[in-house]
């Protein structure tokens, strides 16, 4: 693999073809916010809590750092005034969700972000699809999925698998960033719906 | 059908499908694109075809359902050829005088000509006709001529000509250079230069390349592509496969909306002639080129338009974008070098492979060459789909073509580019429409979606009819584009309910702001347009909205309230009994009185009382007057009581 040598807040960082940003910056130990990568899926780019700014061929630009991939020369910058502000905003429009998120409201810290900025909407979810994603690339059961789109979007287990496969598992729920309990919650409804034929039958 | 092994042969048979047709027999066409389908088409078909035989002209007088002409406005459209005597807004009861008086007795039939608004004087030609004469229909004119079902109509036409000129005099780099130097653009949105594209994709490291129809047209309003390849489909083939040859692909893949019924069957059935012919499939009229095309259906989801989206669906998952920091040429279905065009794009690429490059470039602008179809739509006299050459200002598309504002009203703005674009003001009507100048104002091409809007029109109820439109397209995967849109649209309602604060303003850019830089696709990064353009130009609407609760254009309905001028009221009952809500209290010889808890805005009153009276008010951002009282509401009518 042959190497390429970019730059990261000024140091000079080694990687090879096809990292990504965030790959080079976590093997040099550089620090970039993330929320919605997890080492064991595929990048997936939805939070954008690690954009960054790069520049390249003489143009600046805000990137996803977790899929934009290394290339020779590239100039990033983990923290500028473009981004912090980006994030900022990100954190509280996904605190309006879930306010109670301890990893939000350490990153809020950070950037100054103020939680009740906007209405709250307490979905408890900021859909970063790591439940859906584990349960898809890692386990590859697809109990869980989202559901609609746009601001309707939503994940919601599967009751027809879930019922079968996710009683010995729950291996999603201490993935969840805004609260733990948030998956155990869709499961529990999905399971317990009224309407499911898969709700445990009553000990009448 | 024969198969055709070589040029030779394609010619052999165009000449055997001409001998056959005489250019002086009357052929009546009739539109039966997708509007005039709606409105009333199919009847006045059946009625042709009953007249024809009744009147005994069976085999004297030809008759062909082609594709949309365009003028939707005035549909259902008949043309009769030789002649092109053109007759509007038809219905079943009028053919058998037309089939009487203008195919027997060679005589026009006056009431059903164009009348032109401004000097009542009747067009008889369809060239003649403002609509049609300030227009330049390279692409779209072939249209009205032919039956999309009919690859023999194509083929009269020239069809399929390119394609053997392609295959046989110049090699795939050549077909490249050819578009390359044309300077042809994507006409789906972005205007990106579509010889780069193909020539990245050609490049790609892979064996097996695709090429791809973006028919999965969505901008609210827009429907050129719909019309091209229901009215059209074999021109948009042809493009696609000198495209596939000249980028080396052999596989095809036409996605089109199921919503667009028309436009599937029609398509289905242009590729089983082309396979017929040997236009597509194996050794490709001899030539050793193979290519074939599949249809795929889109589930009706605007956000599969993005390519990587479209490319995503095809796959058979859900159209979500990805990232495209590696072009989809390079990188698209399944991994596989993927060359995506917009139905206009590949509908160009016959013309400038039969007429070349330089050709092109003499038509258009220094950055965009060529014409462009818009789908002229709104508060204006002739809506319908134009095709104009790139550099036509505003004004000559709205007022010459389009016919000026509908009722006499001023025009206000005009939205182009759909949900990704945005708002042009007035100052502007003069500003010459290409790819560029679009994008200095802030606005973009997109696919050529036009909405002129007149002084009626409120600009942050406009902002936020598209963000609520993208509050449920978008994919909703990126936390800036779908929290962003979400917080946006709350403001905008807000707003235009009366309740916006100070700072919203503020608040809308920086979140508009936000949505640009960081989302995933073009639809977040261009989702904030619409309301940064509204704020760029019409800021002022915005604080009347927040800082007096008022609506300028009397649009929204809890800023505006409806008032009977007591003075001008003449108690004609008319909007009292119209009022749907029965809030309008009052008599016979009563002064009405609107009844302002009842009142639920509809409008009714003001649109019906009658225009000498002029008596209904509307009223924004002021108190509405207190009812006069019971007392004085009397009125004494002299005349009638003598």
């Amino acid at each position: 693999m042959s190497e390429i040598t970019l730059q990261i807040d000024g140091r000079e960082v080694k990687a090879k073809k096809g990292m990504t940003i965030l790959e080079a910056a976590q093997s040099a130990g550089i620090f970039i916010p993330t929320l919605c990568a997890h080492e064991k899926l595929e990048p997936y780019g939805a939070c954008r809590i690690c954009t960054v700014e790069i520049e390249t061929r003489g143009r600046t630009n805000l990137v996803a750092a977790c899929l934009y991939p290394v290339e020779p020369n590239l100039l990033v910058k983990t923290r500028s005034k473009r981004v912090d502000k980006v994030r900022k905003m990100l954190l509280e429009l996904m605190l309006a969700h879930a306010p109670d998120a301890v990893e939000l409201q350490d990153l809020a810290k950070e950037y100054g972000a103020n939680k009740d900025r906007f209405e709250k909407e307490s979905s408890f979810c900021v859909l970063c699809g790591l439940c859906v994603r584990y349960c898809a690339e890692v386990k590859k059961k697809n109990a869980i999925g989202f559901v609609d789109r746009g601001v309707r979007r939503e994940v919601a287990f599967i009751p027809e698998i879930a019922s079968r496969e996710c009683w010995d598992c729950k291996e999603c729920f201490p993935l969840c960033p805004t609260e733990a309990l948030q998956a155990a919650f869709l499961l529990t409804k999905a399971l317990m719906s009224p309407s499911s034929p898969y709700a445990p039958e009553s000990e009448e | 059908m024969p198969r055709i092994n070589s040029p030779a042969e394609l010619e052999e048979l165009r000449k055997g499908i001409l001998s056959k047709r005489d250019p002086n027999k009357p052929c009546i066409t009739l539109c039966s694109g997708t509007a005039c389908h709606a409105s009333g088409s199919e009847e006045v078909a059946v009625s042709i075809e009953e007249e024809i035989k009744k009147q005994g002209l069976s085999g004297k007088v030809d008759f062909r359902r082609t594709g949309c002409h365009g003028f939707c406005e005035k549909g259902p459209i008949i043309v009769i050829h030789p002649e092109k005597i053109c007759y509007l807004q038809i219905e079943p009861k009028d053919i058998p005088e037309i089939v009487s008086q203008t195919i027997k007795g060679k005589k026009v039939v006056e009431r059903l000509l164009y009348t032109d608004p401004g000097t009542n004087e009747k067009i008889i030609h369809e060239y003649e006709i403002p609509f049609y004469k300030n227009q330049k229909r390279l692409i779209f004119g072939s249209n009205g001529e032919i039956d999309p079902k009919s690859i023999d109509d194509y083929l009269a036409l020239g069809g399929y000509s390119a394609l053997a000129k392609a295959l046989f005099k110049m090699t795939p780099e050549q077909v490249l250079a050819e578009v390359k130097k044309s300077n042809l653009r994507g006409r789906g949105g972005g205007g990106f230069p579509t010889g780069r594209k193909w020539e990245e994709c050609r490049n790609a490291p892979g064996e097996i390349k695709y090429v791809i129809v973006n028919a999965d047209e969505g901008d609210p309003g827009a429907y050129m592509d719909r019309s091209l390849l229901e009215g059209n489909p074999h021109s948009v083939l042809e493009g696609l496969i000198i495209g596939a040859y000249a980028i080396g692909s052999h596989e095809g893949y036409i996605y089109v909306r199921q919503e667009y019924p028309l436009a599937v069957e029609n398509v289905g059935i242009a590729i089983e002639q082309a396979e017929k012919y040997g236009f597509l499939g194996e050794n490709i009229l001899g030539s050793g080129f193979d290519f074939t095309i599949k249809v795929h259906r889109g589930a009706g989801a605007f956000v599969s338009g993005e390519s990587s989206a479209l490319m995503t669906a095809i796959e058979g998952k859900v159209g979500e974008p990805r990232p495209k920091y590696i072009h989809t040429a390079v990188k698209g279905i399944w991994d596989r070098p993927s060359c995506l065009n917009n139905v206009e794009t590949w509908a160009t690429v016959p013309l400038i492979i039969n007429n070349g490059a330089d050709w092109f470039r003499g038509i258009g602008t220094e950055g965009s060459k060529g014409t462009k179809i818009f789908s002229l739509v709104g508060k204006v006299n002739n809506t319908g789909l134009v095709e104009v050459p790139m550099g036509m200002t505003l004004r000559e598309i709205i007022f010459n073509v389009g016919g000026g504002i509908r009722g006499g009203k001023k025009f206000k703005a005009v939205q182009t580019g759909g949900p990704s674009g945005g708002v042009i003001p007035e100052k502007y009507i003069d500003l010459p429409i290409d790819f560029d100048e679009l994008t200095k104002v802030g606005s973009m091409m997109g696919s050529g979606g036009m909405i002129v809007m007149d002084e009626d029109t409120c600009m942050v109820d406009t902002a936020r009819y598209f963000l609520n439109f993208l509050a449920d397209e978008s994919c909703g995967k990126c936390v800036p584009c779908r929290e962003g849109i979400r917080q946006m649209l709350k403001v905008l309602t807000n707003i235009t309910k009366g309740k916006g604060k100070k700072g919203d303003i503020e608040l809308l850019e920086e979140l508009a702001e936000v949505t640009r830089d960081a989302s995933l696709c073009a639809l977040g990064r261009t989702a904030a347009n619409p309301v940064m353009s509204t704020i760029h130009y019409f800021r002022d609407e915005y604080e009347a909205h927040i800082k007096e609760k008022r609506c300028p254009a009397y649009v929204c309905k809890e800023l505006i309230s409806y008032y009977i001028d007591p003075d001008k009221c003449q108690a004609c009952m008319i909007c009292l009994k119209q009022c749907p809500v029965g809030a309008i209290a009052g008599g016979k010889n009563q002064i009405h009185v609107i009844v302002q808890e009842k009142c639920i805005k509809c409008k009714t009153c003001f649109e019906v009382c009658p225009s000498r009276f002029n008596a209904v008010k509307k009223i924004s951002g002021e108190p509405v007057p207190p009812p006069i009282p019971e007392e004085a509401r009397i009125i004494a009518r002299k005349s009638k009581e003598k």
